[in-house]
Parts: C-alpha cells; structure tokens; sequence
C-alpha cells in the first residue's frame, strides 16, 4: 500500500520546486538578487485593470476603403479609356460600393467591355442603359472576392500603421491585435492620458496638398454658390494668445500632391515667434512631384489639408526642390510632435473609431491590487484555521497542500504567460473555496466510514477512493463552464476563467495526490489501529 | 479533537418538503420577475447599453450634490452620479448613457470643464473611464447570453452521460438542438429569442429522452439565475460583464453542489438496497448534508471577504457570488434532487441504477 510513497514524494517535491521557482520571480525584491538571477525570467503578467493602462477596441471603416479604392479605380479607367479613344464621362461612386459612368458611342461598346476584362479583372459590370444620344450608361462594382482582399489590405495596413504610430508614441509592450468585424484591439499598459493615445491612434492622418482658388470670394460659396472642382475648407489660424480662429477658403478640389511620398516627419521650433511647426521630407519621386506642382503654381497659395482640414496655406514664391516642406503655425509642442508622429508612421487606410474604451489608472490599479491581496489574505488564513480546528491534524494537512495548490496555481499563470486580472484573483479566491471542498469531500467521507466500522487505513484508503469520484465529476463540471467564460469573456473575465481552470487543475493534484502522501505518511507512522486526528 | 456541526445521522426528510420548498422557490422566482418587469427588463451597466463612466476622486472634501450639481449644467443624456466607497475618500462615479459623438474624449472634457468651472479650488483625477459603444453593447450582451446558454447545455450532456450513462441520448439531445437552432436561424429569430428557445428545446429534449437527472440539474441552474437576477433587480444593482462572469461562476458552483448529490444518489443505487427512490435521496441528501454545509460555508466564508476588502470595482461581482452561493445550495437539495422524484412514475422507483457504479 505505501510502496509508491517514496516516488510520489519525489514527485511532489519536483512539482513543488518547478512551482517555486516560477512564482517567486513575481514577488516583490526578489528579482536583481542573486536567487532572481538563477530563476526563470517569467513574471506573472498583471492585467491592464491591475497595472493600469489603456484598452481600445477600434472600428475600421472598411467600406469606406473600398468607396476610397472605388473612385480611384474610376478615375483609373477613365485614363485608361482615353489611352484607347474611348471617351469615358464623370465615373461616379453610387451608395453601396458601385461605380456609375457613362460612355460616349454606343459602337465602342466592345472595345470598352474587353478593356474592362483585360486591364480591370476586379470590376464586373451590373448594368447598363442605353441612353439617348448614343451613348451607354453602366453600372460597375467589385467583385466578391476582390472586396474581400481589398477588406483584409485595409485591415492589415490599419493595424500596422496603428503599431508603427504606437512605437514611436513610446509605449512599453503595446498589444495590437486584429479581431473579427473589422476591429481591432489595442492594449497599451501604463499609459494614463488616454484623449492623447487616441489622438494619435485614431487619426486618419491623410495629407493633402491643394491649390487655393482666390479668384472666388469665400461668402458667396458659403451661401452655397460653388464652383465645379472646388470646394469649401476652413483654414485653422491660431492666435498670440493660443485661440484659434477659422477662416473660410476655397480650393481646387483635385489634390495636386497627397502625404504618401513623406520619408520623414519632425516637429520644429521656430525661431521668430516660438511656434511650433513640422518638417516633412518627401522621397525622391515625391521631391519630383513637388518640384513640378510648386513650379506650375507660382504665387499662388498652396494649402495643407490634413484629414480635411486646412492648416496653412503659404503663397509659393519659387519652385520647391530638394524634397523639403513645412506646415507651420497652429499648433502646440505636442500636436506638432503628435502630428509629425502620424506623418511618419502613414497614414491609415480608413478612417477608424474607439468602439470601446477602458481606462485605469495607476491609482485605481494598486488599490485593486492591495484589495485583492488582502481579501485573498484573510480568506485565506480564515480557511487555514478553520479546517485546523475542525479537522485537527487532518485539516492541518488540507491546509499545507492549500497554499501549495495557491502557489500551483500562480505558478501555472506565470508558465503559460496567462495574465492576471482583478476578477483573475477573485477566481483564486473562488478556487481556495474549491480546494477545501475537495478535502472536505474526502475527509466527511472518511470520517463516514471510520463510523461504519472500518479501521483507520481502510477508512483513509477508502475515503480517497470514493471521494475522487465525486471530485473528479465535479471539477470537470466547472472546468467545462470555465472554458466557456473564457470563450466567451474579454480580457479580466479570461484571467478569471484561466485561474479558475488552473485552480481546479492543482486542487486535484493537490487535494487527492499530495494530501494522500501526507495521510498515508501519517498513518505509517503510528499503530494500525490507533484513532486518527480527524 | 474534532467538531461536528451537522450530526452524521440526521434524518430530515427532503423529500416530504418538497412542496413547500417548490412553493418558496415559485415565490422567490415570481419577486423578482415583479421587480424585473416593473423596471422595464434588468438594469443594464455600460458593458452591455453603452455609454461612459468615469470615476473622479477629488483632493479636498466635496458631496455629491455639489458633484451633481456642478455635471447638471452639461446637459449630458442620462447622468447619473454614484458615491464610491465612504463619504471621507470622496471618490465619485459618474455616468452618462451615451457618449457625445461616440467618443469618450469629448465626454470627458465635458466634465473637466464642469468641475474645474464650478469646484475650482478641489483638484481631481480621473481614476477610471471606460467607455463603451452601442454596437460593443449589442455584440456583449449576445455574447453573454449564448455563453449562458452553452454552459447549461454542456453541462447537461456531461450529466446525462456521466450519471445515467446515456450518452447516445445526450448525442441526440445535442442533435436535436443543434436542428432546432438551425431552423430559428434560418428563419432569423433575435439571438433573444435564439437563445430562449434553445433552452426550451433542451428542457423538452430532455424531458422526452427521460432525461430526468440533466432536467433537474437545468432546472436548479436556471431556478438560480432566475433568483439571483431578480434580487440584484430589487436591489437597483447594474448588470455588467463581471456580473455575467458572477452568475457563470454560481452556475458551476451550484452545479458542483447538485453533482455530489447525485454522485451518492448513484452510489446507493448501485448498492440495489430495494429502497424506493424517495428514501434514496433521502438518504443521499442527508448523508451528504454535512459535506455540503461545511463546503457552502466555507465558500460563503471565503467570497464574503472578497465582498467586504476586495475593493469597490469587484464588490457586486461578490455579491452576486453571495446570492448564488446560498440559492445554489439551496437549489441542489431542493430543486435538483427533489425533481427526479417528480418526474420519476411511481412503481418505477426502485428500478436497477442503469450505471455501474465505476470506482476510481
């Protein structure tokens, strides 16, 4: 009966040193110190609800994308058309991704449609309409499967622009992750200004260069009387004393030059009047471009358009070369570094919203942590007395492998890298309850038996024996209701499902496998027939 | 040295009971379903309607009706202003139920501006804000409703299996559902009515393929959810998304309490004393009693520290533990056991236990 003992100890004490030496890493002043060296470098991660921190759930307006991608495709083959002497007029995006245009010759009908097939794979035709004057109306939309691809481009792109954007903000271990219905998740620990994080995160950042039309007066557009090809900004000024005021502008609605040449972005001060301003270096095709827009449009104004609006608009005085330009005047130290970060980083495929978001900060996260370490404290040392009391040295053994399944199970959280929340360690406290009801399992039951008339050792094997069976069908009860919380759960209700799931784990291990040695061990020990401290 | 606190050989008879436990059960059900329908279904925290919260702890002392007094001016829709912890740490949560143009930022500068214009002299840090969309909402809420119910079906495959070893008929149970949901989904039903309607069907199965053990373990599940929802209703208590992970937690402790039960149901069964089904359980719940009251106990014990130091942002997660710690084991002697009694035909009682009772 006790012939394995020697091999189940020797299991256990392993178990028990792997166990230690995972947790004690995480305990406070043991880490620089010589034992901290030799130990594993694994901490247990807390959750963003314990360290503080940010956690965004962004929506990326996919469709928006594909509208975006629409109009240039349109505009695409429309030049493409003109290469082949077809005349093309005004392609149009139309609600629901579709793209009207219409053709000019009904007898260019065939040339127009191989085009389409050769050159534009993507586009199936929907409709057309033969219209009065010789000519064709057609209604064009993607296909399936190229909205699809174009979907997931969009949705990459967005979390890599959101991640360069992140590593340049300075943030210690961001999380970014995509996550179905074109969201994605951002985690960034430690960060307390949240307005300033989504400032950054959330901005399309698309540049634009235009030219301004000064010939028509601003308030006669406003009143709705506008132009073909132009448009209605506003141009941002800010003031000595750091108001800002909005000053009406008409542009030229075609971009002349967009941000996506900019190799290079840096906020600036500015000698003459401490403003703060960003300097953008375009590539060598960029510097191109530029150079030839600046030389078409001497001495008139060029304005900057960021996501719509209009930061400055200077008056070209020569042609640009070298590659080199300057938005200046409204901004503060840290907009003009925001905004030189976005620049750098590109800019987002789509615009993107903050569907969800949860603050902590660093306050409200040690006071979690100091709560829930006490409410585990006294629960636990009230758990620990009691079953002493009440099952004298028996209990004294369910209390030894208590807090060996406790340091299990952290020990478990910080070998699967699984993070520990503020619901995490409610579920420790809930799986301490676990723990003791599997020795109160084992011990009533004993204690049954030993009622019944069996002797000690029998009693004991006995008790085990029946006890695991219940235990066993129990545990994997709650271990299947904990699976499905962490299918279901977000971030602190999965900690709360993995330590629940770990916590069950060690409690049989430690409630049915180690406190058998001890009891075994015990029994050993005395005359076979003696009464037990039960 | 050693105490006892429920005698060994207690002789309380459940079984007889059983209709005035059924008749409290009807009642506690029927409270809270009063409360619930007077206020207009459960009230929903921002993890589940959307809309921001925002936890402000002020330096200097200040009450919350200057707080209030100070955010009413925003105009911001659905304001609400709760004290957190005591009066002396002058923490305050303050919640909108939507978001001023779907981003939290230009919410919080809302408030700033209204506390810094009407307390000026009190400086104040914002210790939490979360906000959380419409959509998010939508999604969470059908999220924690299918993960409901998942759990009870699982379970009550496992039990059909392990306790009546009949897992062919758990099989056709699962089949029969998953047939069921495919038609509601093909006709596309509200997940609300998803997911009720395959709680229906599962308790039909069930009942159909004799199920009896999976329907009264379902039943006392849903018998504590119904109970504990109703009582954070009559409290005024918000339902989030911890309050979800709460009731989940129960569901499994409940559950817990209710396996043992039929484990000793199994057990005495198998030993074919020619008892009748009645005195079997009987028999069961009693000699598990001390078990099951010292474990209850314990637990209760153990969560209750949890709801008194565990800090504010998990104190109704604790609560909801409470409640269900003490209406789970009231469930598993009262509602589980007793309800294979009700659904077993009489004469058939004393049938040979269909399972061999395997020991480990």
């Amino acid at each position: 009966m006790y012939r394995n003992l020697r091999w189940r100890l020797l299991l256990t004490l392993a178990v028990m040193i792997v166990g230690l030496a995972l947790v004690l890493p995480s305990v406070p002043g043991i880490k620089g110190t010589t034992l901290g060296r030799i130990l594993p470098d694994t901490p247990i991660n807390l959750g963003l609800d314990l360290k503080g921190g940010i956690h965004l759930t962004l929506g990326v307006d996919v469709d928006k994308a594909i509208e975006n991608n629409m109009a240039t495709m349109g505009q695409d083959i429309k030049a493409t058309a003109r290469e082949e002497n077809l005349a093309l007029l005004k392609p149009t995006t139309l609600p629901g991704t579709r793209l009207e245009a219409v053709l000019v010759g009904a007898d260019k009908q065939e040339a127009f449609e191989a085009l389409l097939k050769k050159s534009f794979a993507a586009i199936k035709i929907d409709a057309k309409e033969k219209l009065p004057d010789d000519k064709i109306k057609y209604q064009l939309s993607m296909t399936p499967e190229y909205k699809k691809d174009l979907a997931k481009l969009t949705l990459d792109q967005a979390v890599k622009t959101i991640r360069n954007r992140i590593d340049q903000f300075g943030v210690a271990e961001p999380d970014i992750r995509r996550q179905e219905g074109n969201r994605i998740q951002v985690q960034l620990p430690g960060l307390s200004d949240p307005e300033r994080a989504i400032a950054v995160i959330g901005k399309t950042a698309h540049l634009e260069f235009k030219i301004v039309d000064d010939t028509v007066d601003p308030a006669s557009v406003q009143q709705g009387l506008i132009g073909p090809g132009r448009e209605l900004s506003v141009l941002k000024q800010r003031g000595a004393k750091g108001e800002t005021t909005e000053i009406p502008i008409v542009l030229k609605k075609d971009a002349v030059m967009t941000g996506e040449y900019i190799t290079d972005a840096r906020a600036t001060i500015e000698q003459n009047n401490n403003q703060f301003s960003v300097n953008m270096t375009f590539n060598a095709r960029g510097a191109k471009v530029f150079e030839r827009v600046t030389e078409e449009n001497i001495k008139k104004r060029m304005a900057i358009v960021l996501d719509g609006k209009c930061y400055s608009a200077p008056v070209i005085q020569d042609k640009i070369g070298g590659g080199k330009a300057q938005i200046t005047g409204s901004f503060t130290q840290d907009e003009a570094r925001d905004l030189a970060i976005v620049l750098r980083a590109g800019a987002l495929p789509a615009p993107v919203s903050v569907l969800e978001q949860r603050t902590v900060g660093p306050t409200l996260g040690q006071e979690s942590i100091d709560a829930g370490m006490m409410a585990t404290g006294i629960a636990a040392v009230a758990l620990i007395l009691f079953m002493a009391v009440y099952y004298g040295l028996a209990g004294v053994i369910a209390d030894i492998v208590l807090v060996l399944n406790i340091v299990l199970t952290l020990a478990g959280l910080a070998a699967f890298g699984a993070t520990l929340t503020l619901p995490g360690i409610a579920g420790i406290i809930l799986t301490i309850a676990m723990a003791v009801d599997a020795n109160v399992l084992i011990y009533e039951r004993i204690r049954e038996e030993l009622r019944n008339g069996l002797k000690v050792s029998e009693a004991v094997h006995k008790g085990y024996d029946r006890a695991t069976l219940a235990i066993l069908d129990s545990n994997t009860a709650n271990v299947l209701v904990a699976i499905i919380l962490y299918q279901f759960g977000t971030g602190p209700i999965r900690g709360f499902a993995v330590t629940l799931v770990l916590g069950i784990i060690m409690s049989m291990f430690t409630a049915i496998f180690v406190s058998r040695i001890m009891f075994d061990l015990y029994i050993s020990k005395r005359p076979a027939d003696s009464a037990v401290s039960i | 040295m050693s105490f006892h606190f429920i005698k060994h050989d207690t002789k309380i008879d459940f079984i007889g009971l059983r209709y005035y436990a059924f008749a409290l059960s009807a009642l506690m059900i029927l409270i809270g379903g009063v409360s619930l329908v007077m206020k207009g279904g459960p009230r929903y925290g921002i993890d589940f309607a959307g809309g921001v919260i925002i936890q402000a702890k002020f330096d200097g002392a200040t009450s919350i009706d200057a707080v209030k007094k100070s955010l009413e001016a925003t105009n911001l829709p659905g304001l609400v202003v709760q004290q957190m912890g005591p009066e002396k740490d002058n923490d305050f949560l303050i919640r909108t139920s939507t978001s001023l143009d779907d981003t939290s930022d230009s919410m919080q500068k809302t408030v700033a501006a209204a506390l810094s214009k009407d307390l000026p002299s009190n400086t104040y840090t914002f210790k939490r804000i979360e906000m959380v969309g419409p959509k998010v909402g939508e999604d969470l809420r059908g999220k924690a409703l299918e993960a409901m119910y998942f759990a009870i079906l699982l379970i009550a495959i496992y039990i059909s299996g392990r306790f009546e070893h009949r897992w062919v008929a758990a099989g056709i149970m699962a089949a029969g559902l998953f047939a069921g949901i495919s038609a509601l989904q093909y006709i596309n039903a509200p997940q609300v009515w998803l997911v009720l309607g395959a709680l229906l069907i599962t308790l039909i199965l069930c009942f159909l393929l004799k199920l009896n053990y999976a329907l009264g373990a379902i039943v006392a599940l849903i018998h504590d959810v119904m109970i504990t929802v109703g009582i954070f209703s009559i409290l005024n208590k918000e339902f989030d998304l911890t309050i979800i992970a709460a009731l989940l937690t129960l569901i499994g402790f409940s559950l817990n309490d209710t396996i043992i039960v039929y484990d000793r149901i199994r057990e005495i069964r198998g030993k074919k004393t020619g008892d009748t089904l009645p005195v079997i359980i009987n028999q069961s719940v009693n000699q598990t009693l001390s078990r099951t009251v010292m474990t209850s106990g314990l637990a209760f014990l153990a969560v209750f520290s949890l709801y008194l130091f565990g800090g504010q942002v998990i104190h109704d997660f604790a609560l909801a533990m409470l409640l269900g710690i003490v209406v789970g084991t009231y469930s598993s002697i009262y509602v589980a056991a007793p309800i294979i009694v009700s659904l077993t035909p009489e004469g058939d009682a004393d049938q040979p236990a269909p399972a061999k009772v395997k020991t480990a």
